[in-house]
């Protein structure tokens, strides 16, 4: 089954299945938004938090994600799968990068006009 | 013998998320052999080539990263004049007794003002497995996997590297064959340090979180199982980070990728012979993207920034 996943900063919206972690669905897909480290919830640079929807998540590096980071939501992108549509908001260290890597997508460049 | 007192970087104990994917990783992935189990949990492998018992150790952890390398040194006596030195430059020095790894004798250890603890030994079981030696063959058997012959070096992000540089080089009588030079000053931004004839056997990058782990590097023979590698990377879906390149520093041929707790791997092959009386090869901060990766001729965010 396909769920919607939209990433808030920089509104990509990308469908991704249950079989398919977050971050696995949007890299796969050439989508941008949440940025991809190592994919084994070791460096935390997946870092986003679910602002809506249901979601099963593996084990996380602690030194990363922290049991108050979990209670906010706030998890790492490649290793959660959805189980409904979702919203995310990315808050990674890399957050600031994201905002430059959307602007390069040409249709991003309209809602970021939009905004400004 | 020219070559005395540090031989190599012969241990590393790796944290990792999940045993079982970490065992599959290290075994059918990167084809190193498992020597033992232990009642603790802890998993221990070694490469084709290696003689020693074991030279990789996976402990499975609530975080993924380095715990600490061990480098193997000549002799008991060497262990025992070094300590003294240590102490006197200023670091704490702890001891771990014998058998605290299977077939390990006593080790000492004290941690870097980079935040990575090393430790020293030289006492270690030759493997029941090990490489012929008497009219040897070439290998016992094909290897599996990638055949990663041996673990190679390792590279640590911390903060204080040129102290790390001042106690390698003027305690561990390590020299340095490389360094790429800070933009501003006479810092470096980083180091390749060896004991040996290979291009590296430590390397630090300036960072300011402590005791962070780059990568783990295992060596392969040549550029052809350097694309093997690549090829059962992507039959396999492991996480790849970049390459197959080339760097310019060291001028090693490399593939850089993830084990499934998002620690990196390298398996690498080539470079250069390394000599204590060659200058150092120097990188300026403009030129640091070539010498990191030869071909691309750029740096990337994900090269710079994922640790563990
Ligand atoms: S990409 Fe490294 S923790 Fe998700």
């Amino acid at each position: 089954m396909r769920h919607r996943v939209t990433i808030e900063n920089c509104n990509e919206t990308y469908p991704c299945s249950e079989q398919q972690t977050l971050l696995q669905g949007m890299e796969q897909l050439g989508k941008r938004g949440i940025p991809v480290g190592c994919r084994g919830g070791g460096c935390g640079v997946c870092r986003v938090q679910v602002t809506s929807g249901n979601f099963l998540k593996a084990k996380m590096s602690r030194s990363v994600i922290s049991e108050a980071d979990e209670s906010k939501r706030i998890v790492l992108a490649c290793r959660c799968t959805p189980t409904s549509d979702l919203s995310i908001s990315v808050v990674g260290k890399m957050e600031k990068a994201l905002r430059a890597e959307c602007q390069v997508e040409p249709e991003d460049e309209v809602s970021v006009a939009a905004v400004v | 013998m020219a070559f005395k007192g540090v031989l190599r970087p012969g241990l590393i104990q790796i944290r990792v998320l999940n045993m079982d994917e970490a065992i599959n990783h290290y075994q059918n992935i990167l084809g190193l052999n498992i020597v033992s189990t232990e009642a603790d949990g802890r998993v221990y492998l070694k490469g084709w080539d290696e003689f020693d018992h074991h030279s990789v150790v996976l402990r499975q952890a609530e975080s993924a990263g380095l715990d600490y390398v061990a480098f193997k040194v000549d002799s008991d006596d060497y262990l025992r004049e070094i300590e003294p030195k240590i102490v006197a430059w200023g670091l704490e020095v702890d001891h771990v007794p014998a058998g605290e790894q299977p077939g390990v004798g006593p080790r000492i250890g004290f941690t870097l003002p980079t935040g990575h603890r090393i430790e020293l030994y030289h006492q270690i079981d030759m493997a029941d497995d090990h490489p012929g030696i008497t009219n040897p063959d070439i290998y016992p058997r094909r290897p599996e996997g990638m055949g990663a012959s041996r673990f190679d070096h390792l590279l640590c992000y911390g903060p204080n590297i040129g102290k790390a540089r001042e106690f390698f080089c003027e305690v561990l009588d390590f020299y340095q064959p490389e360094k790429v030079d800070l933009p501003e000053g006479d810092g470096s931004l980083a180091i390749w340090l060896t004991a040996s004839n290979k291009a590296h056997d430590i390397a630090f990058v300036e960072h300011e979180e402590p005791g962070k782990l780059h990568h783990v590097a295992f060596l392969l023979q040549d550029w052809n199982e350097v694309g093997a590698a690549a090829d059962i990377i992507s039959i396999n879906d492991v996480s790849l980070d970049i390459g197959p390149t080339r760097h310019g520093i060291t001028r090693g041929q490399t593939i850089y990728f993830f084990d499934p707790s998002g620690n990196r791997n390298e398996v690498y092959a080539g470079g250069y012979t390394a000599y204590p009386d060659h200058p150092v090869r120097s990188w300026d901060f403009d030129h640091v993207g070539k010498g990191i990766f030869y071909y691309e001729r750029a740096l990337n965010d994900r090269f710079l920034t994922v640790l563990t």
